[in-house]
């Protein structure tokens, strides 16, 4: 077993986590985390499908010479989409956080099943 | 029936994941875009840091965008919570009075660790170039200084306004830094607008560094932002 696999299989875990525990959970904020916890998950598969087996950042220094650059870095574009990635995943929790905050000035709870009004 | 439903869905989805587990094998080289990015960054862009290079030169435009989203987020956010702070701030301030002073470890710890991290963001965004760091994560780093701040020192204010001129004129700037490059350069966001220097000193990379520090500089006002209305 390689360590890209075990990387991938964390981060499908992961999502696995996140979305049992947004279906199961009737808290808003527990439904939050869950999101998050899938997020990050997406983020570690997206690093994993990148590894190139022995290979290192693609950040040319003293351990990785502009020569054996293109045979021994790691693929950059996952890395790249990651930090996009990561940057959305905060936007979209911070816009749920001020929901919920909004939702609990509303009703003061927390629980989805008090949400039951028509929507317009 | 529900919970029934839920172990189907995660059970479906367990099985899809495993066959993905199952029959992924590691790869030995690079797909030939990604050895053109590597190849390419250090030698047309004069940045080591490859992804850096992606991001602020080549994948600059979609930087461009996420960044756009991020203000969009610090907005609409506003919408959401500042409505609710300029109701409260017509009420008597009673619950403000209640805000628990921290103890004075943590306010003489914050005020050690406060200039600490923001050297440190400092490093981060203009290192990004070089090594691990850029924009974004200095960025990041920077406002979780002001979260520190918010959290030890209930009497600390984010001055909003000041933050949204500094965010504002960096985007103005990231703006103007891409027409000048397709004024000087090949175009839009090209970074050898101006000179690329020694491959690997501090001064190098063309417009990379400058392109960084400005997206710090805009990451970390919109991430304060945010931070300043969530509070309490």
């Amino acid at each position: 077993m390689t360590i890209s696999t075990i990387v991938l299989a964390t981060g499908l875990m992961l999502i696995l986590i996140g979305v049992w525990g947004m279906l199961t959970h009737r808290d808003i904020l527990r439904i939050i985390i869950g999101f998050s916890l899938m997020g990050t998950g997406s983020h570690i598969v997206i690093i994993a499908i990148g590894y190139v087996a022995n290979g290192t950042a693609p950040i040319i220094d003293a351990g990785l010479s502009l020569a054996d650059a293109s045979s021994r870095s790691v693929d950059p574009i996952p890395s790249a989409l990651a930090v996009t990635a990561i940057v959305i995943g905060f936007a979209v929790t911070s816009v749920m956080l001020a929901y919920a905050i909004r939702l609990y000035e509303a009703k003061k709870t927390f629980s989805i099943d008090t949400f039951t009004d028509s929507k317009w | 029936m529900r919970r029934g439903a839920i172990v189907l869905v995660v059970g479906l989805l367990g099985i899809v994941f495993a066959t993905i587990v199952f029959n992924y094998s590691e790869r030995a080289s690079l797909p030939s875009l990604a050895e053109a990015y590597v190849d390419l960054v250090p030698r047309e862009l004069g940045a080591p840091n490859v992804i850096t290079g992606i991001l602020l030169t080549y994948r600059a435009f979609d930087t461009l965008g996420e960044v756009a989203v991020l203000f969009m987020v610090a907005a609409s956010i506003g919408l959401l919570l500042g409505a609710r702070d300029a109701e409260r701030g017509e009420a008597p301030e009673n619950d403000k009075a209640e805000a628990t002073t921290s103890t004075e470890i943590v306010r003489n710890g914050s005020d050690i660790l406060v200039p600490l991290i923001a050297i440190f963001a400092a490093y981060i965004v203009m290192h990004g170039h070089l090594g691990p760091g850029g924009g974004f994560q200095g960025g990041a780093v920077m406002a979780s200084c002001v979260l520190l701040l918010v959290l030890a020192k209930p009497e600390f204010r984010v001055k909003l306004a000041r933050l949204s001129a500094i965010e504002s004129l960096a985007g103005l700037l990231i703006v103007l830094v891409g027409i000048a490059g397709i004024v000087l350069a090949g175009g839009f966001l090209d970074n050898r607008i101006l000179p690329l220097g020694e491959f690997g000193a501090f001064f190098s990379a063309g417009a990379i560094p400058i392109l960084s520090v400005l997206l710090g500089a805009k990451v970390g006002c919109e991430l304060s932002v945010i931070i300043e209305r969530f509070r309490a």
